[in-house]
């Protein structure tokens, strides 16, 4: 057949299922390219033996080198490549399946802004006058973030969401000090479907933590709200909405009855993308609320960092926030001074600077109208998604049934799991044979089965169409060829792990190093002086568990 | 806006149709029906246009970022947490990967190499620290020091720690702020002779309540502990931890404080290839030997090798995910969540590169290069050096006589040098140095590295010397 032969389907159209086979280069661990005498960089050096005899530094210089590999710069170069290749980024990949995750486009352009020496190479304690670029950029992007959330005031020093809502907590419990509070107020409320790190944060600090569950709603009942509150609680710890999509219309009655008791309200607005311009924590009643910059802001998520995270309040609270803020002067950008009830800082410097020079280029880009049309077209993805997977046999949507849902929806397999026996890891480990990657959802699975999608604003049509056409394949192999699910993935660059070695203390291996004294003989690897503790206590420990 | 936005393509008129027509709607208005009007904005932000061009974008960004003047335009002695130190071309172009740059939570399957490179990572640096557990990085070197002394006091159950004071004063206020209502701590000051914790005093705050003991090498004013061992010993004898902070590059110069007996290290891997960025550019590392009672007292993801189901093939899983708050919430190990795992690829790339002896020659270099700087400075009339006779790596803290640090730095400014930090900004007291008796307002700390010639650090003498004059 010629190419004019058929004109009705040209022999390269694809069909929306796509023949994927993921990059397999059977790379080995870096340790094995060593090759001694080989070297990868040579640095601005004078060769080792630069310190004279008579110097002090002498008596502590180390006798032998470290054990590293010796590699050549190319050999070094080829090897992380391959590593990459073996990697599904969102640049590649149409990547809707990592819901609650925002998984939008990162523009090109803003690597070189982020990039560039005159961003690079600036040093945190420079003086001001040398930092007035970096400065008015952060200065701008806090007033954005304002605009957005409606708060007073917002300090960008945490590292990523999680930091962010740590930062808030402390926050929190220096408000409660100041006003002679903090032994009284001792409970933090939460939800189940707010992100673990609400919870664990709190804990950290010394919390008692209090979760409600959802009703038919997909939200807490008020009144279970009401129930656990008291002169003892400190703060609500709330996502709206939450990783369900499903919007909580009630949630004012909530933060009012919080701050009935004297309590504090915080919003994690880890899933602000589709309120954009919408919706604002200000006119909800919060006390707080925090953004993640590589989530609704186009920062890349690096394979889980550099994040950054955005702590906004309201005047009531901003004294007690972290970090320094920049504050522009009549002649110039200035970094404010702590406050008596500052929280202290929570990180080195001011923050994630190449992130925040990220996030206020995506601004920029897009301006107010942009902005608002990312929240639209995001929630229009997600509802366009969730009415044709609603099409699936097997896939079903817990909680608020007709309801339209905000930028994700939390979907349930479980009708296909009781049918075939295949379960939600199985496919989404098949997934991985189309190219694609889906999670399911944190510990413990309220919704059973669970997949999170969120399309954000990034996809085309085309691609969703794919992604949905890929589910309903899958769907139909559980029933048809469950053997093949069930053994998936077979075009990955790797086959199923046995992922028991990895629990036991006896089997794990954390390390290369770790691994030669456990497997290979090696002897072993702790320095001859260090004995283990005797007589530690051994507490009690969870149940074994795993990530799928 | 009249055209569809280049990073909202569906938001076209004929996209955005056929979508509505699916779902069965008229207006994309109708999906945000959930949300009460009492709750809605009824304005446009208030934020400027956006920008029609990305060129446009491109020239307000360069305008902005023209008003910089980074170190690459002056000469800078700046280093006190943020040092400067050459990135290889290779970590700057792994690090920009696309794939690696966006993907996110992938599992062991469709990210198999972001795995891989992370598992490298933990394992080069479980070389070079002489650990067998090094945690996927979290956010910094302040929350893993500060999350390392926790994990002392969870694995000994036992409620203070004797913690140095010389370490950089907001790091010492973030460990505070994350032990309040855990753990209590007692502080021990370096010697005034010596600038150096000596064993005695260490001892006579060790009981049977103490975790642990938490020293770093080099210290904030760059000298380098000798006493490990013997506070390694003593704190073992009492049932505590030693607990060591560490800048992993430090290693090309100096033992691992594991050969002392440490129990966990940490720090932060900034100055293996991330770059400077105003601050902006940290990790966390955490390093524990294998024992199970340090490694369930993690926070962070622990990446492991296993056997895959084809014969010499393997993979890489987290191990004892149970520990964790993703697994576990409240009742999991303090909290994991995204932190800095790609600073930690591109710390392995740099390892990888410079290999033994391209560490050993940059750490001698480094050493004999601040002995150099030490030694010159040290002859300026109106200049002490602090401790010059204990061995020092990277930085050290000098003393003007009757200047300010601020009036110094100032007049250094107009020729382009930016001198030492500050150390009014940087240290609790001139006691938390062993500098007693000098005014932390007029005193530096001074940073060398392999980025220094010595032609650079004697311009800087000129400097000082007409300043001082």
């Amino acid at each position: 057949m010629t190419l004019q032969e058929d004109t009705r389907t040209h022999p390269f159209q694809k069909t929306l299922i796509r023949n994927y086979q993921a990059p397999r280069w059977d790379e080995p661990l870096i340790f094995e390219l060593n090759a001694p005498g080989h070297t990868g960089v040579v640095s601005n050096s004078d060769g080792h033996s630069a310190i004279t005899k008579s110097a002090p530094e002498n008596s502590v210089q180390r006798k032998t080198a470290p054990n590293l590999p010796e590699i050549g710069q190319a050999q070094v170069l080829r090897h992380y490549l391959r590593l990459s290749q073996e990697t599904l980024g969102a640049d590649l990949n149409v990547d809707i399946g990592q819901g609650t995750c925002t998984m939008k486009y990162s523009p090109k352009v803003n690597e070189k802004f982020a990039g560039s020496s005159l961003s690079a190479d600036m040093h945190p304690l420079q003086d001001v006058s040398t930092a007035q670029g970096t400065m008015e950029i952060i200065h701008n992007l806090q007033d954005y973030l304002k605009e957005i959330s409606g708060m007073d005031q917002v300090s960008l020093q945490a590292g990523s969401g999680s930091a962010a809502i740590y930062g808030a907590v402390k926050s929190v419990q220096a408000y409660h000090e100041a006003q002679g509070e903090s032994t009284q107020r001792d409970e933090i409320i939460t939800t189940i479907f707010s992100h673990p790190s609400n919870a664990a944060t709190a804990k950290t600090v010394g919390y008692k933590v209090i979760t409600l569950y959802p009703d038919e709603n997909g939200y807490p009942d008020l009144e279970a709200l009401k129930s656990v509150l008291s002169e003892r609680t400190a703060a609500l710890f709330i996502t709206n909405p939450e990783d369900t999509g499903v919007f909580n219309p009630e949630i004012t009655d909530f933060v009012d009855a919080v701050r009935q008791v004297g309590g504090v309200t915080f919003y994690d607005q880890a899933n602000a993308n589709g309120l954009l311009g919408i919706a604002r924590a200000r006119e909800a009643g919060f006390d707080m609320c925090h953004f993640n910059l590589h989530k609704t802001f186009s920062t890349p998520h690096a394979c889980g960092g550099p994040a950054a995270g955005a702590l906004c309040a309201t005047d009531e609270l901003a004294p007690y926030l972290p970090g320094p803020q920049v504050v522009r002067t009549p002649s110039r950008f200035e970094w404010s001074e702590q406050g008596k009830y500052s929280t202290p800082d929570i990180r080195p410097f001011y923050g994630v600077v190449p992130n925040l020079v990220r996030a206020y280029a995506w601004i920029r880009a897009l301006g107010a109208e942009g902005l608002r049309q990312v929240a639209e077209t995001a929630v229009l993805n997600s509802n366009y998604l969730h009415a044709e997977l609603s099409k699936i046999d097997g896939l079903s949507i817990p909680y608020a049934s007709g309801e339209y849902r905000i930028e994700q929806v939390r979907y349930s397999w479980q009708e296909l799991a009781e049918e075939t026996g295949i379960s939600t890891g199985e496919i989404g480990a098949r997934m991985a044979d189309y190219g694609f990657h889906y999670w399911t959802s944190h510990h413990p699975y309220i919704v059973p089965e669970p997949m999170t999608l969120e399309p954000t604003e990034s996809y085309s049509k085309q691609e969703l169409d794919e992604y949905i056409a890929t589910l309903k394949l899958t769907a139909e192999e559980a029933r048809q060829d469950i053997d093949t699910v069930k053994s998936a993935p077979h075009r990955s660059s790797i086959h199923t792990i046995d992922q028991e070695a990895t629990t036991d203390p006896e089997t794990w291996a954390t390390s290369w190093r770790a691994y030669r004294r456990k497997y290979l003989g090696e002897q072993r690897s702790e320095p001859s002086t260090w004995v283990a503790p005797a007589n530690l206590p051994i507490p009690q420990r969870a149940p074994k568990a795993h990530h799928r | 806006m009249s055209r569809t936005h280049p990073y909202v393509p569906n938001a076209s008129p004929q996209t955005k149709q056929k979508m509505l027509d699916s779902i069965g709607v008229e207006t994309v208005e109708q999906l945000f029906s959930s949300i009460p009007q009492k709750l809605r904005l009824e304005r446009p932000l208030n934020i400027p246009e956006g920008f029609t061009s990305e060129a446009k974008l491109v020239r307000h960004m360069s305008g902005l970022l023209g008003n910089n003047k980074p170190t690459t335009r002056a000469l800078s002695f700046l280093g006190a947490g943020a040092y400067p130190h050459y990135v290889p071309a290779v970590c700057d172009e792994v690090n920009q990967r696309a794939e690696f740059l966006t993907a996110y939570a992938g599992e062991a399957y469709e990210d198999h190499g972001k795995w891989q490179a992370l598992f490298e990572y933990t394992s080069l640096m479980a070389e070079l620290l002489e650990m067998d557990v090094v945690n996927v990085p979290t956010y910094d070197g302040y929350q893993a020091t500060a999350t390392a002394l926790r994990m002392a006091g969870r694995i000994t159950q036992r409620s203070k720690i004797v913690c140095s004071t010389a370490v950089v004063s907001a790091k010492l206020r973030r460990i505070e702020s994350f032990l309040q209502g855990a753990l209590e701590i007692v502080w021990v000051e370096p010697r005034k002779e010596t600038g150096l914790i000596h064993t005695d005093d260490v001892i006579e705050l060790l009981d049977d309540t103490t975790a642990a003991v938490y020293l770093e090498t080099p210290n904030v004013a760059g000298i380098v502990e000798a006493n490990g061992e013997n506070i390694a010993q003593a704190a073992h004898s009492a049932g505590a931890l030693l607990v060591c902070g560490l800048d992993p590059l430090s290693l090309g110069f100096t033992e691992s404080p594991a050969s002392w007996g440490a129990d966990i290290l940490c720090g932060d891997i900034q100055s293996l290839g991330l770059g400077l960025h105003y601050g902006g550019a940290h990790g966390g590392f955490i390093a524990t030997h294998d024992d199970e009672r340090f490694i369930y007292e993690f926070p962070s993801r622990l990446f492991g090798l296993a056997p895959t189901r084809k014969d010499g093939e393997i993979g890489f899983v987290d191990v004892a995910y149970e520990r964790t708050s993703l697994a576990m919430r409240d009742q999991g190990v303090e909290w994991v969540g995204t932190a800095a795992a790609l600073w930690g690829i591109t710390a392995g790339v740099y390892l990888a590169l410079m290999g033994p002896h391209g560490m050993r020659e940059l750490g001698d270099t480094i050493a004999s290069r601040t002995r150099y700087a030490i030694d010159r400075l040290a002859a300026i009339p109106g200049i002490t050096v602090h401790h010059v006779n204990s061995p020092h790596w990277r930085e050290f803290m000098i003393t003007y006589d009757n200047h300010t640090a601020a009036e110094v730095n100032a007049k250094m400014l107009d020729d382009d040098i930016y001198g030492g930090a500050e150390a009014g900004d940087l240290l609790t007291s001139e006691r938390s140095v062993g500098a007693d008796g000098h005014s932390l307002e007029a005193s530096s700390i001074v940073c060398v590295t392999e980025l220094h010639s010595t032609d650079d650090i004697d311009e800087l003498v000129v400097a000082f010397e007409r300043i001082m004059a």
